[in-house]
């Protein structure tokens, strides 16, 4: 069997068990696909095809059975999908489960009131069972804690490392002497409990890791290279200076160049904010990032790579994150206030025993050892994850990526919501924004004529005028003049759609495509549609009480019909990059905490200049590798749920928090005033442990 | 109390058994998805007979 080829399409609107169907179905009846399997919990697809199978072929495959797709490079990605650092987590989580489970029968039976001999075996047993998993599934903390000792820091897993330790110890020697008390359950609960948060806390990590990935792998940056008149595909990162790149109709400039054949127009809003298509000729200046609307252009590369615009970009938001000051996370704060108070308080116990007691020397370790068992911060290492993967796990349901683990608490410290117009509140693609004023004829001869085209105005045409119901109408010798328009004949009439100059009609002041049907000609105008959600998100940011702005690089016109449009009070046209930064800069100098929702290269700054920031998955990737989170779907409406799941997880968070303090609170006493028996520390630490979990559960 | 020497060696190998079934999950990627597994079962495309 020839090797076929593996690929990985990102699915983000998929939900129940009727998309993995319809999806599987969908890819499995297309030519040349042997197999499609759908991971849900990722939303991915992958598709096991023979090697002239192409992602785009199956993404419109897709697009018409109604799912959204994007392709995924796995070669990017093939690192996360075997964790194996997770999977060796979950193993350890297992033991440690399994040897708890076990220990807690014979610990039942001590606690019951076995004694003596029988006591004494259960004990041996345990201690049997024990030893050799807290050597195995506790290694995670010892190597954390060694890490940590070496650098000479003292982190959370340094107490827990040396509680593990003691109590192992101080438990066998007294089954030896056939002593009343061993903690070996204590041991394993807190190692199991430890472990869960440990583990949670890695897949969260692992998400936002693969999420940065799958992001470096949207975008599969490819060229068509002319050398010697042959077309060839290659990747962008083998284009040098001096190459001829030929850029289609509906294509991105993949590097910085002169046109040097053609005419076409040239969408720049990416890099400027502008909507208005620039008509471009031989001779003009492109940039990486602009997309060709209409006709072919050659063009030479003057500079790719690391040199071009795209990338001298990269490297001022560079500049600016490392600006951004490091932020403390609430995990980091408690941790660093609660690490150096389990040993002090266990060796004070110890101290102020021996002195009751006299120098007894067993009675004050045992006393030593239970505060330590009960300070270790069990409760403590869930309170974090468990929010955190709840919070996150619903924000990728709605479509919703997040790329950075402190994303969550700086998102609901926003009082200041900072959009961008084009491609972040508007789909940054045009429709059709006249065709009322047509009769009904007209529009099924357009609707013939752009069929015929691929060219992205007439395929946006041909889309609007289906959904409207219009049946074409019958041409004949239908042609495309290529940068020009389509042509055929209707009824022995020469019918045309195309350019103004090519038509015969009159230019429009905006993007449009112009019909002539004979004698007359008729126009029909675009406009950038509404990104759906987008009147939704800012009513619902404005009702939590957040300050929104809209901060575009457009015409003044255009940007104040957009604010009146979603009742935004404060916006800005025409701002350079810098100054959408400079009035992110001055917002948070006013002491306001902003979120900045951006997609253009002109946003890059301002995005890493922002307290947080989101940007959509159509953004381009400097943006996305800029901003903190990430939209995976069309719509817009998600930001507005995960502005308020941010603040309600973060006030998850400090709650947790504060009931595992409790918990100490009531028992460390216990414990101190020798108390506490193998019992009450079994209790104490599931009973913190469970319900902390199930208080970051009912996260909504 | 005899009962005891069969009772713990047969309450260990139970527990033996369900750390192997673990392991044996856990390398043949079961929980590699488990939402999209956990809907799967409402689809009736293999009902009648195993997918080939």
């Amino acid at each position: 069997m020839p090797k076929g080829a593996r690929l990985l399409l990102s699915l983000p609107t998929i939900h129940c068990a009727g998309c993995i169907g319809a999806v599987e179905r969908a890819l499995s009846q297309a030519q040349g696909v042997r197999s499609a399997r759908v991971n849900l919990t990722l939303k991915r697809v992958s598709v096991d095809a023979e090697p002239e199978v192409t992602a785009a072929a199956l993404i419109e495959r897709l697009r018409r059975a109604g799912y959204e797709a994007h392709e995924l490079d796995p070669g990017v990605l093939s690192m996360t999908e075997t964790d194996r650092q997770g999977r060796d987590l979950l193993m350890r989580v297992g033991v440690a489960g399994f040897a708890m489970m076990n220990i807690m029968i014979l610990s039942v039976a001590v606690w019951a009131g076995a004694s003596d001999a029988t006591r004494d075996m259960f004990h041996l047993i345990s201690a049997l069972i024990a030893i050799p998993t807290v050597a195995f599934a506790g290694q995670p903390f010892f190597r954390s804690a060694l890490g940590a000792l070496r650098a000479g820091r003292l982190n959370m897993d340094g107490p827990i490392a040396l509680a593990l330790v003691l109590t192992v110890a101080i438990s066998l020697y007294e089954t030896l002497k056939s002593g009343e008390h061993a903690y070996f359950e204590a041991v394993l609960m807190l190692t199991f409990f430890l472990l869960i948060g440990r583990y949670l806390d890695h897949r969260a990590r692992a998400l936002a890791r693969s999420a940065a990935q799958e992001l470096a792998a949207l975008e599969v940056p490819r060229a068509i290279r002319l050398s010697d008149g042959a077309e060839q595909t290659v990747p962008v990162s083998q284009l040098s200076v001096g190459d001829l790149v030929l850029v289609r109709p509906g294509g991105r400039v993949p590097v910085d160049g002169v046109v040097t054949a053609g005419r076409s127009e040239v969408d720049r809003s990416l890099l400027t904010g502008e909507t208005l298509p620039v008509v471009t000729t031989e001779g003009a200046q492109l940039s990486a990032g602009e997309v060709n609307l209409t006709g072919p252009l050659t063009v030479r590369v003057t500079a790719a790579g690391r040199d071009s615009s795209l990338h001298r970009m990269a490297d001022l938001v560079a500049a600016a994150e490392s600006a951004r000051t490091r932020y403390t996370t609430l995990a980091d704060r408690a941790a660093r206030a609660y690490a150096p108070t389990i040993p002090l308080l266990s060796l004070g116990a110890f101290f102020v025993w021996m002195w009751i007691s006299g120098g007894d020397l067993r009675l004050s370790v045992n006393v030593a050892i239970a505060t330590l068992i009960i300070t270790c911060p069990c409760a403590l290492g869930l309170a974090v994850p468990a929010v955190v993967t709840a919070a996150s796990g619903r924000l990728f349901r709605k479509g919703l990526l997040i790329k950075d683990g402190t994303a969550l608490e700086r998102l609901a410290e926003v009082d200041t919501v900072v959009f961008d117009k084009t491609g972040t509140l508007t789909m940054g693609a045009p429709v059709p924004d006249n065709l009322d004023a047509h009769p009904e004829q007209a529009l099924g001869v357009a609707l013939a004529l752009a069929g015929a085209s691929s060219h992205p105005l007439a395929r946006a045409l041909a889309e609007a005028l289906q959904a409207r119901g219009v049946r074409p109408a019958e041409i004949s010798d239908l042609r495309e003049a290529p940068g020009y328009g389509v042509q055929g004949t209707w009824q022995g009439r020469p019918v045309k759609l195309g350019r103004a100059g090519w038509v015969g009609a009159t230019h429009a002041a905006t993007t449009g495509a112009y019909l002539s049907l004979g004698e007359e000609t008729r126009s029909f105008i675009f406009a950038d549609a509404l990104r759906p959600g987008a009147e939704e998100v800012v009513q619902a940011l404005r009702a939590q009480g957040k300050a929104v702005w809209l901060i575009s690089g457009d015409v003044t016109a255009a940007v104040e019909a957009m604010a009146r449009r979603l009742g935004i009070e404060n916006w800005q046209a025409g701002a350079l990059p810098e100054e959408k930064a400079a009035r992110i800069a001055a917002l948070q100098d006013q002491g306001h905490r902003v979120l900045m929702v951006g997609d253009g290269l002109n946003d890059t700054v301002a995005l890493s200049a922002a307290h947080v920031s989101i940007s959509p998955a159509s953004a381009l990737d400097a943006a996305r590798a800029a901003s903190d989170m990430v939209l995976l779907g069309r719509d817009i409406a998600p930001i507005a749920d995960a502005v308020r799941m941010a603040r309600v997880s973060t006030r998850r968070i400090r709650q947790n928090f504060w009931q595992s303090g409790l918990y100490n609170a009531v028992f460390v006493p216990v414990a101190l005033l020798g108390l506490c028996t193998p019992l009450w520390a079994a209790l104490a630490m599931s009973l913190s442990s469970v319900s902390v979990s199930l208080n970051a559960l009912r996260l909504r | 109390m005899e009962v005891l020497a069969f009772l713990i060696p047969i309450a260990l190998f139970l527990g033996g058994l369900g750390l192997a079934a673990f392991f044996w999950a856990l390398k043949h990627r079961q929980y590699e998805d488990p939402e999209g597994d956990s809907r799967r079962i409402l689809n009736d495309d293999w009902d009648d007979q195993p997918r080939p």
